[in-house]
Order: structure tokens, then sequence, then C-alpha cells
């Protein structure tokens, strides 16, 4: 073995030549690094090091930490209820299918369709009502910024001038649109009402609540109407006009003024873009009435579409297919779907079972790699009897 | 300043020199001046220089107002050390030479002030003229990150056709419906013009996949690797007040990977501190101690020493041993006493006397230096020297000398002569110079004494010692004038004045009567027998090149351990013909491979006679060593040789060559550069190594006692050989480690930050929509993460500088380049590809149908990026958590520093009342538990693969670091 040439730190052993003598007088401004533990590399340090000591226990750890916590998430996501139906309209038998495909564009009547359905269970606490779209690409790059933020936050200005970015949905005819853009222009407007149909044979419907489904922050300071408090918002929106397929001015969407213009909850829930294709959006909240009787009773249900029409014959060419046939909310020319999905909530949120069975199988991954480490430690680690170092 | 050739120029103290000068007259005596040549060759000492005798006088402006000589000189050229020219001036010509010019950059000292003309100026000057010369080294690292970059770039090339493809397809089936709520751009006619916008898209959106940063990054690495190196305490030397000093900050990672030392040897192992320690007078040897029963005494530090103190000048710090030199000297033995007469005269060494009796030497050359000291102390003390006169104070006595011409010394003649007349009138000449050279020149009469002397010669030279003959010879009046006449004549001639100056020499040199030989000890620097067997343990190569003759060399070789007695085979090549140095190459090849063949066919039959040779390289045990010198190895470096030449060489434990030039040295280094594909290493501290610092990989210098060339043409450079293990095996093998964990880190880290907007192209229609907000994609590479990587790329110690200089053999790794390499890139870009994979797909799972607990749906984009954007910084910086072996309070602060700025910066920026865009999506999602169980589960499912890996590497198959660790 070879040991190392010891230096002579810290020793000032001046030998008596005459250059030495030289070097000591130079002291006042001597080159010799400081010694600091930074420059000398000697800062003291923490050296973790992976051993079998701190590994398996990770695992086993890890794994033990992770099967209670999936097994915790699934259980909860079991006993949520969900419930979802699909109401496109594509197949013959479905009874959306004729307002679908035959709803001719020259009624002056409204399209309905109804969807009866059965609950199996009754569905307690509150209920939230959505509407799920799939293969519609919210997340689409030039659909994602075709909007007008500062529009959307009351600005007067650019309620006036919309943003290069809402083209070609910025302007109609000379008239600027509130809001601009894709986003709003495709918002989605079926509306859905629930009946329970009770077994006496009464209809009753089932009151929904249509505030409380945006985000608090959304509401009350992303999305602001224009003008003062309180004005008239007819007047406020004055000089622009609607997206172009919609069948009403923004100022129209719901009567109570605290719901209505940008800070409708549902025009602030379209806003808020998915991050993928398939998706779903609240849509209504079945308050919880009593304590006695369950917000859903077990039992058969009927949903209520009503398909918007338009009411102008838009100017181009995009909308051509909206003027053939196709007076709901048109999905069916891009193979979309849309649903209604009844759900209750807990802790974790909605139904999710992804979560739960990942943290199950991560866990369980994780104490048997955890066992199979310590197999192979045991069988064939090298490191305990690498005492002898050798060169 | 306008100073154009032909001006001239006045010259005040400590003035730099503005143009290469002629020196027409001084304010000293004898139009002399000093300068002082540091910043041109590194020399501290002061240099004189004389202007001719002619224009000495010239000391007024008036004067010089007349001075109408013309100047015919050579072209610029770069050599500092020699000029001819000759001056035409009043119908006369004066011959001018290096000693009459002020170069370029050089300062004036103890000079009130001088007069000089321009010769040259500008460009034209020695001092531009040898700049710009030098090769741009770069590490094998920087070649390879250049290739990698490349190699991402058509990744990068690729995953944007891959996009631009699925663009054109998602338009063509799903986007021209979905035209209903997206219409197409104005300008866009086609799907497939879609598809190439996209392309361009997607090349800006994943381009911080090529990490531009990373250039950046690396070079503040190696800045703080050779900051480190510059304030490393343990490559101070105290003596000479000398740090180590990187002078190049991109070499600092190839340090740990040498794996050829070319080394000098003068200055370099040895001390070129020379101490006059044996001489041979008249036929006798003086220098070794013997005790009462005549055995030779190990000189030691308790071996008392002469007493010089009959002699009130002599030099405290000298040393002899051997009592019986003085005796003879103080007897008045002739042979003695011209032996140190001649020591004081023949030399070029400057005396200083600063005040009475306290006399220093400014020696150019240490073996002159010890002479003359040693003379000095025997009592021929040199005390002051004039252009004409050399007074010596000889037993006591001044005595001035009249110095008619110095002959002087140069590397073919190899000798170096005074003419002197001295006291008593008669003129001398005083010869020194190798043995050989002198031994040619001598009268018949010192025949038998020649044999004496040259057997001690030989003996002198098997321990080790620098020898050198003295000779003298009386020269008659009538003889000195027509060789003096001859002289004058030839030193005004331009054309090859050097050729006829030799040719005049030589023929004043003959029939020299032999006084005796000087040995001197080169004493061996300290700790480098320990550091060569560090280095050879640490499977380093080390070859020694050397301008000394082949007996020193060997001897030097025994001393530091590179050639032992044990060794299989010693093998000298020392042919004079290319026919006998290819045989004996091919002999001692044979010698080699024939016994080793032997030695296996007990195993394995280890293929036919055509094996090839690396198989042999591996399994040789014997130790051979071999030694070559300088005329062989001419022979041996051509073109049909050298690769005989190199496969031997490598099969030897030990390779010595002797009697090489610089430009050998040169050419040893780019033989083995070409041919082996390894890192070299070449150290030297003086001019003639400065080809061989800057042919190698890296080039170091010892800033010796030979001046700072070779520190100025080097990249490394300290003060002590046995630095270079402390330089290789800690900071090289650190700079390295460290480098390669960076890189790798640096490229998992851009691939897993950028392959999430690739996976994501595939679910919003190829759009080019990022993941990631701009903010984040601007901020993560320079704020979020780029700290805690730095931190460990410059702090991060695996084993620490002790064990590192206890286990020479964990430099082996960066020998065979195993901590980064192709492999190791794609291992490291898989890891960062899977890492985003995961990145992407478990929020996408979980997202898909996620929703809040106050029954709101939270699957939008905002929220979707929030969350990967947080998993991701949360995951690398667990894992460079995991790649730091050596916490230190900045690694801490760096890395917790950069969690908390995130988080800091992500909910500054979205807070209310800051930007409109995207308020509180942070913390409307950051509330939500299932968000945090998202980032727990995908911190953990990226971060275990690679755990479990480095557990079973490290478990399974330990590298030496393990263990050590």
């Amino acid at each position: 073995m070879a040991s190392s040439y010891k230096d002579e730190d810290g020793h000032i052993t001046v030998s008596g030549s005459g250059a030495a003598a030289g070097a000591g007088a130079g002291s006042l401004r001597s080159k010799k690094p400081e010694n600091t533990a930074f420059k000398q590399q000697r800062l003291p340090a923490w050296q973790p090091i992976l051993t079998a000591g701190t590994v398996l226990p990770a695992f086993f750890i890890i794994g033990l930490m992770f099967i209670p916590i999936g097994i915790g998430l699934y259980v909860t996501s079991n006993n949520i209820k969900e419930f979802e139906i699909d109401y496109t309209g594509v197949e013959m038998s479905s009874p959306c299918f004729t307002c679908a495909q035959n709803f001719s564009w020259n009624s002056t009547k409204p399209c309905t369709c109804s969807v009866p359905f059965h609950l199996d269970q009754p569905y307690e606490s509150n209920v939230f009502m959505y509407y799920g779209l799939s293969n519609f690409y919210q997340n689409h790059r030039r659909y994602v910024k075709s909007r007008d933020d500062s529009q959307l936050n009351g600005n007067e200005e650019s309620l006036r001038k919309p943003s290069k970015e809402c083209e070609p949905y910025a302007k109609h005819g000379n008239k600027p649109i509130a809001p601009c853009g894709a986003i709003a222009n495709s918002m989605f407007n079926d509306s859905l009402e629930l009946i329970y149909n009770d077994p006496n044979g009464t209809k009753v419907q089932i009151p929904l609540t249509a505030t409380g489904i945006a985000w608090w922050t959304d509401k009350h300071v992303k999305f602001r109407n224009p003008g003062a408090e309180n004005t008239n918002l007819t007047v406020v929106f004055q000089g622009t006009t609607q997206p172009v397929n919609w069948r009403r001015p923004v100022f129209q969407l719901d009567s109570d003024p605290d719901n209505n213009g940008f800070i409708n909850e549902d025009f602030i829930v379209w806003m808020r873009t998915a991050a993928l294709p398939t998706f779903r959006k609240l849509y209504r909240i079945i308050q919880r009435r009593s304590n006695v009787h369950p917000t859903l009773p077990r039992g058969n249900y009927t949903l209520e579409v009503v398909y918007s029409i338009l009411t102008e014959k838009p100017r181009w060419d995009p909308v051509f297919l909206l003027n053939e046939r196709n007076p709901d909310y048109p999905v069916r020319s891009f193979e979309g779907r849309k649903r209604m999905i009844l759900s209750t909530i807990s802790w974790m949120g909605g139904k999710n079972p992804f979560l739960g069975i990942a943290y199950v199988s991560v866990g369980s991954v994780c104490f048997l790699l955890g066992v199979l480490l310590l197999l192979i430690h045991h069988k064939y680690g090298n490191r305990n009897n690498a005492a002898e170092i050798s060169h | 300043m306008n100073v154009r050739v032909g001006d001239i120029i006045k010259l005040e103290n400590n003035q730099f020199v503005a143009a290469d000068i002629l020196l027409l007259c001084s304010s000293e005596p004898y139009g002399l001046c000093y300068v002082e040549t540091a910043e041109l060759d590194g020399e501290t000492n002061l240099k004189v220089r004389q202007a001719l005798s002619m224009t000495s006088d010239l000391g007024d402006v008036s004067k010089l107002m007349d001075f109408d000589g013309e100047v015919i000189c050579e072209p610029p050229n770069n050599k500092l050390d020699k000029f001819t020219g000759t001056l035409h001036w009043r119908d006369n010509k004066y011959s001018l030479d290096n000693e009459k010019m002020l170069l370029r950059g050089c300062i004036l000292r103890n000079t009130e002030w001088c007069f000089g003309m321009v010769i040259f100026a500008g460009l034209q000057t020695k001092l531009m003229q040898n700049c710009g010369r030098t090769k741009f080294k770069r590490t094998s690292i920087d070649k390879l990150m250049n290739t990698l970059v490349l190699w991402i770039f058509a990744f990068l090339i690729c995953m944007g056709v891959i996009l631009a493809i699925g663009n054109t397809i998602w338009e063509t089936c799903v986007g021209r419906k979905f035209e209903l709520f997206l219409p197409w751009d104005e300008f866009q006619s086609s799907a497939v013009f879609s598809g190439f916008l996209t392309f361009w898209s997607y090349i800006i959106i994943l381009n911080t996949v090529v990490p531009i940063s990373l250039y950046v990054s690396v070079e503040v690495l190696r800045l703080g690797h050779s900051f480190f190196i510059n304030w490393d305490r343990k490559m101070y030397h105290n003596q000479s007040d000398m740090p180590a000093e990187a002078h190049t900050t991109t070499l600092n990672e190839e340090l740990g990977q040498v794996e050829f030392i070319f080394s000098d040897k003068t200055g370099t192992l040895t001390q070129n501190i020379m101490v006059f320690s044996k001489c041979s007078i008249n036929g006798q040897t003086y220098g070794d101690v013997y005790d009462e029963f005549n055995q030779k005494v190990e000189i030691t530090e308790k071996t008392t020493c002469v007493d010089f103190s009959f002699n009130p000048l002599c030099d405290k710090a000298f040393k002899f041993y051997d009592c019986s030199l003085v005796e003879a000297v103080k007897q008045q033995e002739s042979a003695a006493q011209d032996f140190f007469r001649l020591l004081a005269l023949c030399h070029t060494v400057m005396p200083e006397e600063k005040s009475e009796g306290n006399l220093v030497y400014q020696a150019q050359s240490p073996d002159e230096g010890a002479l003359v000291t040693a003379a000095r102390n025997f009592g021929f003390i040199f005390r002051a020297r004039t252009p004409e006169t050399i007074t010596l104070c000889e037993m006591g006595r001044a005595a001035t000398y009249e110095l008619l011409a110095i002959l002087d010394f140069n590397n073919v003649r190899k000798r170096m002569s005074v003419i002197v007349r001295n006291p008593q009138g008669q003129i001398k000449l005083y010869c020194k110079g190798a043995d050989t050279i002198i031994f040619d020149r001598l009268d018949p009469s010192s025949e038998d004494l020649m044999y004496a002397t040259s057997e001690h010669l030989s003996e002198f030279a098997g321990e080790g010692l620098r020898t050198l003959a003295l000779a003298h010879k009386d020269l008659s009046e009538e003889y000195y004038q027509v060789w003096q006449k001859k002289l004058h004549y030839v030193s005004t001639v331009i054309e090859n004045r050097e050729e006829q100056l030799a040719a005049l020499y030589e023929e004043i040199e003959q029939g020299m009567k032999l006084l005796g030989a000087t040995a001197i000890e080169d004493k061996l620097q300290e700790g480098v027998p320990e550091t060569i067997a560090c280095l050879n343990l640490a499977n380093i190569k080390i070859w020694v090149l050397t301008g000394d003759k082949l007996e020193t060399a060997m001897s030097i070789g025994y001393s530091c351990n590179m050639l032992r007695d044990d060794m299989d085979e010693v093998f000298v090549i020392s042919g004079l013909t290319q026919l006998e140095v290819q045989q004996q190459l091919r002999k001692a090849k044979e010698n080699i491979l024939g016994l080793n063949r032997v030695s296996s066919t007990g195993d394995v039959e280890k293929g036919d006679m055509s094996a090839e040779d690396s198989v042999f390289e591996e399994t040789i045990i014997s130790e051979y060593a071999l030694v070559i010198s300088g005329h062989s190895l001419a022979h041996a470096l051509e073109p049909q040789l050298e690769h005989t030449l190199l496969d031997l060489a490598c099969l030897c434990k030990t390779v010595i060559c002797c009697r090489v030039t610089p430009m050998q040295k040169a050419q040893v280094v780019e033989l083995v550069r070409r041919h082996k594909m390894a890192v070299t290493l070449a150290v030297g501290d003086g001019a003639n190594d400065v080809s061989m610092i800057k042919t190698a990989h890296i080039g170091v210098g010892i800033s010796g006692q030979e001046g700072m060339q070779a520190v100025l043409a080097s990249d490394y450079s300290f003060a002590q050989f046995r630095y270079l293990q402390r330089l290789l095996l800690v900071h090289g093998r650190w700079s390295y480690f460290r480098m390669c964990n960076f890189l790798a880190y640096f490229f998992y880290k851009n691939f897993a930050f950028t392959l999430v907007h690739f996976w994501y192209g595939f679910f919003c229609g190829f759009s080019a929509q990022t993941v990631y907000d701009q903010w984040f994609i601007t901020l993560f590479n320079i704020v979020y993460t780029s700290l805690p990587v730095l931190a460990m790329g410059l702090f991060d110690q695996d084993v620490n500088d002790q064990n590192s200089l206890r286990y020479p053999s964990l430099y082996k790794p960066g020998q065979q380049n195993l901590l980064f390499n192709k492999r190791q890139f794609f291992l490291c870009t898989l890891q960062g590809m899977v890492t985003s994979f995961l990145l992407f797909f478990i929020p996408y799972g979980a997202f898909s149908v996620t929703l809040k607990d106050d029954g709101s749906d939270f699957s939008d984009q905002q929220a979707f990026a929030v969350t990967i954007a947080t998993t991701l910084v949360i995951v690398v910086s667990v894992q460079i958590g995991l790649d730091t072996h050596y916490w230190t309070a900045v690694n801490h602060l760096f890395m917790w520093g950069s969690l908390i700025v995130y988080f800091a910066i992500l909910f500054a920026m979205q807070s209310d009342g800051l930007f409109g865009i995207f308020p509180s999506t942070a913390r409307n999602c950051l509330s939500e538990k299932s968000v945090w169980l998202v980032i727990l589960l995908t911190t953990v499912v990226c971060i275990l693969p690679g755990l479990v890996v480095s557990f079973l590497r490290v478990d399974l198959f330990p590298t030496l670091t393990d263990k050590v660790q």
C-alpha cells in the first residue's frame, strides 16, 4: 500500500537556504491561500450513503404507508354515488335522436327530449349535477388563447376593442363581440331539468341551484362586469353584440343581476378550459333540503333536455353546419358525446378509483421490492464483507 | 503613441520598454543598463545590457541629433535570445547582438535613463511575434457534450416531425370537423400546412431539451474548480511562497482522466538546486567522507561540515564534508588553486555586493551558481565584474583579471571559455564543459590524467551527479592578437556569423590541459518517489523525458523508484542507425511477449503469434523498463517504427527517454496522444519543456529555478512535483466526478421537464399547447433548479481527499471514462423520459374525472399545470438530493431555497391582485388533499426505479468508491 505523502501543512520549517529568507520576509503579503473550510473544501457536510440500512426500511415504510392510504381512497371513492347518462342521441333508440337528427331549423318551438333513468340507491347529502363532453378539444392551443381576459375582467376599452387573440370571433359586423373569442362562442347551452317520477304518479321537478358552482376567486376576482356596480347591464353592453352562436346577449343569461353578464357562473365554469378532451363541468347543485329524506330518493327520474335554438342565421361558413339541422349543442359532427352526471362528494372530491388503485399497487410494489431487495441483499450483498479494500 | 522604426526614444528608470530598441547610451558608466525581463521569459534576475562603446557617449540631445547611423538587421522573428545586425556609422561597421537590445516588455531597472533607437515596433517586436500560437485545448467531455447536443437536436427534430405528422392527421380527421367551434386561421389552407406550422411551434416549445444553459453552467463549475485548485493550501509551497495556479478553466475534469504523464527531469523531479558535492582534481577525488576504517560514510544531517571560518566572505549555506580539499587549497597546491580560479573566472554570473562582505550571485543557470559559490568558499571569491575586468579575491588577496573574451555556452558547443590576462600579464584560456567535448580537445600530455578523471566521472554519473570537465591553456600574446583580429572581423559579418564564430572558437579551444572535473548533486524534490509510486498505483504511466545523459537519467530513475533492481529487465535502446534501433526494439518486444507466452501456456493458449498486443498488455505481470536515448528516439519516431516503439513502451512499466531535444519531447507526446486515445499530461519547468507542455492535453508547469517560460505556457502550475499527486488524484478526480454527475443530472432534468409537452401533444390535438404556464417555463431552468445542481457540481465529494490519496485506484474510472459516456447519457435521458411520462400520465389518470371537495370541477388546464409543475420541481429536487453525496450548508440552502422560491413565486404570481390571468389557481389547487396525494404518488413513482437500480448496483456490484465510503 502506498502511503500518501504527508504534506508539512502548517509547519513553517524554513530550511537554511537563502531563498527561504526571502519568503519569510514576504510573509507580509504571502500568497498562501486562506485556511478556511470553504476554500479548502472542508465544509462540514452530511454524507448520506445508500445502504441496506437506509434504503430497505424506506421501501417498507412507503409500502406500509401507501397501502392503507390506497385502501382508504378506494373505499371513499367507492362510497361516492355516481350516476352517468349519455344523452347525445346518436342511436335510433335514444329519445333524443329525433331532436338531434330531425329537428327543423325553422321551428319556433324549442325541441325537448326526455330521457328516463332509474336511481338504484338514494343519494344523501348534496348532489352535484355535471354535464360531460368528450372529444371536445377545449385544450387546443388556438382555442385556449381565443379569449380576452381583460375584457372579461370588466375593462371597458377591451369591451369595445377585443384583443386580436379573439379572431375570428372578435367582431361581428362592425360591432365588437362581448364576450369575444372561440371559447365563449362555443359555450355549452343545453338546458337540463331533472324530474322525479314519484311512485304515486306525480312528477316532481327537482330544484336546481345555479349559483356556487364557480370558484370564488373566479367569480369575484377574475370575472367582472364592465361599468360600476349595479349599473344597468343593457346599457353597459350597448354597442356590442353577442357571440355568433349565442341566442341571447350576455346580459340576458340570467335574471339574477348577481349572476348575469360576465359573472354568470355557467359562463365562468365554461371559460375555465379543461385540460383534457374528455371533461365534465359542474352544472347545478341539488341542495339537501331535509335531514329526513334523501336529496334524491331511489326511484325513476326523467332528464329533460331543452335544446336551445339559435336566433339568427350565422353569417359565415364555419357555422353553416349549425344551419342545417343541428339545433342542439352540436357535438355529433366531431363524434363528441354529451353526458349528464349526478354525483355526491367526499373529502377527496369525486369518484375516482384511479388514485386508490394506484396507491395500493405502488404500495404493494414497494413492499414486494423491499422484500426482494432484502433477499438479494442477504444472499448476494457485497457491502458487508467488503472490509478488505484492494487496490 | 507613434513609435516608429528609426525613432530615438528616451527611457527612464522603472519604465516599460515600448519597442525593441537598440541601446545607444545610458546614465551608467560604459553605456551599461539593467533590465528585468520577467514579462518576456519570467526570469526575475536583472540582466545587463551594454551599448556599443562608440555610441555610449552620445549622452545628450544635441549629440543624438547628429546621430545618423544605419542599422541592417535580421527580419522580425520570435527568438527572444538572438539578434543579429550591424550598425553602419561614420564609415565603420559595428556588430550588434542581443546584448545591445532592449526588447519590448522589459522593464528598465537601476538605470536613471537611457536612449535607444527603435529597431522593431508594434507587431514586429519579438514580444508580439511570440504571441498567438497557443493551441486551443478542449476536454474530451467537451467534445462528447457537443456530440450529445447535436444528438439531442436531432431528437428534437424527430419529436417535432412526429408531432407535426400527428397534427396533420388530427387536423384531417378531427380538426376539420371541430371547425364548428374552432375555425382554422385564415392563412391556414390545409392540414399539411397546419402540420408544418406545428413543427416549428413544437421546435420552439421543446427547445428546452437542448440545454443552452448547460454551457454556461459548465463554465461556472470549471471556474469554481479552478478556484479550488488555486486555494488549496496543500499545494502551496512555503519556501517559494507559490500557491498552485490554474491558468485555464477549461481542462479541470480532464485532470481526472490522465493516463500518461510525461515528465521532465531537471527541476521537475529534481529540485534544480545544484550543490557542489564532489570533484576530481588532478586525478584525485574529493568529496567523500571516510571514517577511521577507511569506509565510506553516508552523509547525513549530522555529518560535520568543513569549517570555512578562515574565509570571511564565505557563503554560510554552503556545505562540504571532505576536509582534505580545504587542506589542499590551503597548502597552495597549484592544481587545486587553478581549479578554483577557473571556477571563479569562467562563468556569466553577476555579483551583487549589497553591503561589504554580503555577496549575492545572480546566476542564470544554477550549475554556475553552485560552482562559483564553491570557489568562493574555497577562497577564490568572485567579487566584481565590469565588461573588461573580473575582480577576484584569491585567498585574501585581491586580483584583477583583464577579461579579453567570453566564448559563450550553447547547446551545440556544450562548453564555455574565457580568455583573461592575469595580474602577472599572462594570457590564459579557461574552459569548462561536457566531459566528452573537453576530452576531445585536450593536449596529448593530459592523456593519463584524462583516463583517471574519466573513471571518476563515470563514478560520479553513476551516483546521479552532474559533471563538468575543466581545462585550461596558456596563450601567447602573438597568437592571441591574430585570433582577436579574426574575431573582430567575424563578429561584424551578417551572414553565417554563428557558424564562423563557432569555427573560430573551435580553433582556439584546442590542446588544453585538463584540470579536473566537478560533480554537482542534483537534489531530488521532496516526495518524488512516493508520488511516483502513488501515481503508478493509480494506473498512470509516467515517462521521463530528459535532456540529460543516459547515466544521469538512469540514476535518477533508480533514485525515484522508477527503475528497480527487482525489475525483470531494463531495455536500453541506444542504436545509432535505424536498423540497429529496429532490431533492438523488436528484440525487446519479443523478449517480453515471449516470456509472457511461456508463462501463459500453462492455462489457456493465448492464440497465435499475431495475437493482439493489447491482450498481452493486460496480462503482463512481469515488470520491464525501457530506456531510450535521443539518437535512437529520432529513428524510432520515424513512421515505420513508431508503432513498434509505442507498443513496446506501453508494455513497459517505466519509460525513460534521455538526451532528447525539446522537439522530440513534443513528438513523443504527440505519438501517444495520436495513437492511444488517452489523456496525456506533460509536466516540466524549463523553456525546453514548453513544446511538450503545449502539445499534451494538459500542460503543468513547475515554477522552479529555470525561469517562468514553462509556467507561462502551462495550464496548471505549482512549485513541487509532489503536488501533481494531489492535483490529479484529488482535484482532477473530484472535478471529473462532479462534472459527470452534473451533466447526467442536467440532461435528466431537461428531459423530464420538456417531454411532458410531447405527451400532452397527443391529448391536445398536437396543437403545441404547453402544459406549464409561460412563467414556469422561463423560470424553471434559471431559478427553480439551477442552484442545487450547481452546488452539487461545486461541492460534491464522494470520497474525501485523504481517502482519494490513500486509494489511488479510485482514479481508474476516470481513465476508463466510466462516469459519463454515451451509455450513461442514454441512461440519464431514459430516466428523464420515463419521469416525464409518469409526470404526465399519473396526473392524467387522476385528473380525468377529478373534482374538488366542494363539488366544482377542477380538471382545468391551469390546475393541471400547477400540479405537474409542482410535482416536477419536487421530483427533480428529490433526485438531486439523492445524487448529492456531500451535503454542505450551501447545498441545503440552495435546495430548500429553490423549493421555497418556487412556492413563493407561484403564490405571488397567482395572488389576487398581481395578475388577473390566473388568479388563485395555485391556492385553489394546492389546498386540495387529492392534489397532494397525486404529487406524493408521482414523486414516489418517479424516484423509486432510480433508487432500486442504484441500490442494487451498490449492493451487488460495489465499486471501490462505494467501499471506501
